[in-house]
């Protein structure tokens, strides 16, 4: 099996294509064109990013008094600027480095369709998880209730059957899991996992509270599940014999979709975790999931109409301060050409921690390098391939998520399948997790490649479900995620450092999916709600919790 | 003086008169195979295989009868003769099947060919064998010649008879059957220029001609494999007269038994002999609801057959059609047979065709007046990608381009051959929010085939239809909506775009019967 033939097979076949490059790239440049399309090579405004961090901008002349500053644009300062305009607090802005906000869970759109750029959907969430189905009722997704109380969701919203494929031994099959030609031993295997997932969607601890829920922060924190944090979700399966190569393939595959990660590199809490927290009961096989042609893109435009007034995009936050109680916050307008300043009774930073270790000086000192060294997040590709027809294929039809069994990529979505067009053009996304154990090498691989490498190894990857793909290909646009997600480490979602990190500085307050240890939308979310509560509990305001 | 013309030519010319007995066996098959082929084509394509066949065989015999006349007036050069008669019999019946079926298929004027090319063919191989008699006719004494030349003749004659029906026709097919004896008829001629050398002087020429003919027959094999398989053939009963990819499906017009069907992706669409029942169904009970209509939707239907039926009413200003494919929109408008069958109803000034996604096209129409009915004829939910025109979402965007009372026809798939589909369709229908009215006739060539009439406002079971259908009736149209028990509703789960369930069903179901 291909596919899953150890971490470093993977990594080093991708480092290895991407080591020739500079050289390839030369000897093409003079050399008849490779490839019949044409496309980009994008990622997040770097130059900006590093030019913030290295703060060698000019200083601002005045600072502008203001209640809140809230830092960055994702899904945890939006969540945050929703929770304040929803307290009826207007004296905020939310500063956003990108031209346009959303952060990983970003958008775009062609002539054909609108895409994802990288987050592409949520699951659909039962009564428990209160914020996701508030924000879902709003952005018009929840159309009432059941006789049991839990949400219906608009059938266009739900990832239209049949969600997923896998190609495999020479063909396509419904389903991510291959059924197809598994011993005893493997159907064996399958259940007791299963089994055991689901002996902990029944557990409770003593105050009542799942093991693992969405967010997390609801789950128990009862010494049983947090001892699964010290061991590795690879560790886990082999104590309990789980060796079938199906089983693991499917372990590994979920590790490298939802945490950029290898079963080696994730804790055993988080392995579980993804296959846990969905479940409301044991019975239920997998919970909907909800899905946009943009992807989170959808949940991006509704957050970002409710405040757009105090969104401002191409700026980047250079350095934060506190001085006499009032937090300072340097910035840069790119688009003006021109240093802006704030002064801010409080600030919510919903950057990367990474990157607050950079832009505040004083945390960084108080912390220590050590400390945000725990927050490097892995890389991540994403590329959007227009296709101008469908490749010609046979058995299982095309599904919303295609699989290649034996591919290195995570395989491809199809960005029309939620606007119904099953004929003609179409664009898909295609994931690839650089799940290296080493994550600072991925980074610099990363930005080492050229366009025509990404494009090389996506196409050896689609190639083996879909040989005669190139020509049906009319642009490939590829998106370089150096940042893109947290890793659930062994010894690091019950750790010490993660939970200082949630605790404000001075006068700011931290909202990111780092601060869960792993990137997932209601993370996020959560985190925003939680610094934009704390945030108002200061200014005295009188509220009832939305989280 | 039999005698000594024997002795002359024997001494002087020695020819290998047995081995051109041989050629009178193969060409008498060939003959043969023509006149059958012809004959098949005829009965496939026209219906009333004894008039057919009768008129097909009297015109062929006479044809020939006309060729052996026609013999005298050739004086010399028999031997070149020969060969140039062999390679016109190659072309002409070689290519007969594949020009009879272009003909059918592509213009009015299918008698005149068919009959032409009987005629052709019946004169030049009337002329065979007076030809060769006389090539013949110094080398073998006059008796002789006589009985073996007929004898082999008749024994061709038989055998072509023989394997016709029992592995050409299976085998090969017809059009690959008249390429493939085509071919036998110019190897004959090539032969003769080693057979008759000595009587035909320079055969460079003739050799070079008998070359290029057997390779415009094997292109045409070549062009028959791929305008149909021949496992394809084996799938239809009837001979195939039309078969093309567009880029959604597979598209097969079949004839046979006096009628014709068409069948995309394998599946029966519709057959001319009992259509009838199904289109007077579909549509006018839709206009029992609401007889005033004036515009009507027409989803799928791209046969151009329910808007034949929705034009009977006079009423009707506005009939939008809806259908994925170019190419079966352009097939009803263009193809005499189909144009014939629809009574060039897409071409009716009040008809609008458009080629798109239904459920795409229906999402994105917004801000334009509601229609009165709307005729929902998709291909049953054997795919995913039409299983999605049978979900709730489906019903509910088409709710939104109704009138508040206006109504909708849907075909259902067989409630007999696959009652949980067709409950589920029903039941999908209502969570839609329609009131649905479940009916069901029987469709010989199909079944047992049901519809659900719905409409978002209450109504009563339609009592009154046009007179003068072929098969509906005020009395017949009651009648529909009463389900017999081994039809009657079962307890199904709603299909909606994220469950996708029909699909399941109705493979489940079908496959039962197949």
């Amino acid at each position: 099996m291909n596919g899953t033939g150890g971490p470093d097979v993977k990594r080093r076949t991708f480092l290895a294509a991407s080591a020739a490059i500079p050289l390839v790239d030369l000897a093409c440049k003079s050399q008849k064109v490779e490839f019949t399309f044409d496309g980009d090579l994008i990622g997040p405004s770097v130059d900006l990013g590093h030019a913030a961090r290295d703060g060698d901008l000019p200083a601002p002349s005045s600072f502008e008094p203001i209640d809140v500053v809230i830092v960055g644009g994702g899904i945890a300062g939006l969540s945050a600027a929703w929770r304040l305009k929803g307290a009826g607090f207007e004296d905020f802005t939310l500063l956003e480095l990108e031209s346009g906000v959303g952060g990983t869970a970003r958008s775009g759109r062609n002539g054909v369709s609108a895409y994802p750029l990288a987050a592409h959907y949520v699951v659909a969430p039962t009564r428990e998880t209160v914020p996701m189905i508030r924000l879902l009722e709003e952005a018009g997704v929840i159309e009432g209730y059941d006789a049991k109380d839990e949400p219906i969701f608009g059938e266009e919203h739900l990832v239209r059957s049949p969600e997923e494929r896998i190609f495999a031994v020479g063909q396509w099959w419904e389903g991510l899991y291959l059924h197809a030609g598994e011993s005893p031993e493997d159907i064996r295997q399958y259940k007791a996992f299963f089994d055991e997932v689901d002996r902990w969607v029944l557990w409770r601890d003593a105050k009542g509270h799942r093991a693992f829920a969405v967010p997390r922060s609801k789950g128990s924190d009862d010494a049983e599940v947090r001892a699964l944090d010290t061991m590795s979700f690879k560790d886990w399966l082999d104590a309990r014999g789980l060796d079938s190569k199906r089983l693991r393939w499917l372990m590994d595959y979920a590790c490298r979709d939802d945490y950029g990660a290898r079963p080696e590199t994730t804790s055993a809490w988080a392995g579980i975790y993804y296959f846990a927290a969905r479940k409301s009961h044991p019975k239920e096989e997998t919970r909907p999931v909800l899905t946009w042609p943009e992807g989170n893109g959808f949940l991006v435009n509704h957050l970002y109409e409710r405040c757009k007034e105090q969104v401002r995009t191409g700026i980047a936050v250079t350095r934060i301060t506190t001085e006499n109680g009032k937090v300072k916050v340097l910035a840069w307008d790119a688009v003006q050409r021109c240093a802006l300043g704030f002064a801010a009774k409080r600030v919510i930073f919903a950057g990367s921690m990474i990157m607050a270790g950079r832009v505040i000086p004083e945390l960084a000192r108080a912390r220590g390098r050590a400390f945000f060294q725990e927050f490097l997040p892995s890389s991540w590709i994403v590329s959007n391939l227009t296709l101008r027809e469908r490749p010609k294929e046979h058995f299982f039809s095309m599904a919303w998520d295609n699989v290649i069994r034996d591919g290195k990529g995570l395989g491809y979505v199809v960005d029309t399948h939620q606007s119904l067009r099953d004929h003609g053009p179409t664009v898909w996304t295609f994931y690839h997790a650089l799940a290296g154990a080493d994550i600072r090498s991925d980074w610099e691989r990363l930005y080492s490649v050229s366009w025509r490498d990404c494009v090389r190894f996506i196409l050896d990857d689609l190639r083996i479900a879909h040989p005669d793909l190139e020509s049906c290909i009319s642009r490939i646009d590829v998106m370089r995620w150096a940042h893109a997600m947290i890793r659930p480490r062994p010894h690091f979602m019950w750790s010490d450092v993660l939970e200082k990190a949630r605790v404000p500085f001075q006068n700011i307050h931290f909202a990111h999916s780092d601060l869960s240890g792993f990137a997932l939308f209601e993370e996020a979310q959560d985190h925003g709600l939680r610094a934009a509560e704390e945030v108002l509990q200061e200014f005295r305001k009188t509220f009832a919790t939305w989280r | 003086m039999d005698d000594l013309e024997v002795l002359d030519t024997r001494s002087s010319q020695p020819l290998k008169a047995s081995l051109l007995f041989i050629s009178v066996f193969i060409i008498a098959a060939c003959g043969l195979v023509y006149e059958l082929v012809a004959g098949t084509l005829a009965s496939y394509l026209l219906g009333d295989s004894v008039m057919q066949f009768s008129t097909v065989i009297g015109v062929y015999l006479s044809a020939m009868g006309l060729g052996s006349y026609l013999s005298k007036h050739i004086h010399k050069g028999l031997a070149r003769r020969f060969v140039d008669l062999e390679l016109a019999v190659a072309l002409v019946g070689g290519f007969s099947a594949p020009i009879l079926f272009l003909s059918f298929a592509r213009t009015h004027a299918f008698r005149p060919s068919l009959y032409g090319i009987v005629v052709a063919i019946g004169v030049l191989v009337g002329l065979e064998i007076p030809l060769l008699m006389r090539i013949l006719r110094h080398q073998v004494r006059f008796k002789d010649l006589i009985a073996q030349v007929l004898t082999l003749d008749y024994i061709g004659a038989l055998a072509a008879s023989l394997l016709f029906p029992l592995l050409l026709m299976p085998k090969l097919g017809l059009v690959r059957t008249s390429l493939a004896f085509g071919m036998l008829n110019a190897i004959v001629g090539l032969w003769s220029t080693y057979l008759l050398q000595s009587q035909i002087g320079p055969t460079f020429g003739l050799r070079l001609r008998s070359a290029v003919v057997l390779v415009f027959l094997a292109a045409g094999v070549i062009g028959a494999n791929r305008f149909t398989l021949a496992a394809e053939e084996e799938i239809f009963t009837d001979e195939i007269v039309y078969a093309k990819d567009s880029p959604y499906q597979r598209i097969v017009l079949t004839r046979g038994r006096g009628s014709f069907q068409l069948f995309l992706n394998g599946n029966l669409q519709f057959s001319s002999a009992d259509e009838y029942r199904y289109h007077e169904a579909l549509v006018h009970p839709a206009f029992a609801v609401k007889p005033h209509a004036q515009r009507v939707l027409v989803c799928g239907g791209g046969d151009g057959l329910a808007v034949r039926e929705i034009l009977k009413h006079p009423e009707v200003k506005e009939v939008v059609l809806v259908d994925l494919d170019p190419l079966v929109t352009e097939l009803a408008t263009k193809m005499p047979l189909l144009r014939e069958l629809n009574g060039g109803s897409l071409l009716d000034p009040r008809v609008k065709v458009i080629n798109a996604d239904a459920m795409v096209w229906i999402a994105e129409r917004k801000g334009e007046p509601p229609f009165d009915i709307a005729i929902v004829d998709f291909p049953d939910p054997n795919t995913y990608a039409v299983g999605k025109l049978f979900t709730t979402r489906f019903y509910k965007l088409l709710k939104r381009q109704l009138a508040p009372d206006g109504v909708a026809s849907i075909q259902c798939t067989s409630p007999l051959m696959a009652r949980k589909s067709f409950w589920c369709i029903d039941a999908t229908v209502e969570a839609a929010g329609f009131q649905a009215r479940p009916y069901h006739l029987a469709v010989p060539s199909f079944s047992v085939w049901g519809f659900v009439l719905a409409s978002p406002a209450p109504f009563d079971i339609p009592r009154h239809t046009l007179p003068n259908l072929r098969h509906l009736s005020d009395e017949s149209m009651a009648s529909m909506f009463v389900f017999p028990k081994d039809m009657d509703r079962v307890p199904v789960e709603v299909n909606r775009l994220d469950n996708q369930v029909l699909v399941h069903l109705y493979a489940e179901e079908w496959n039962r019967w197949s």
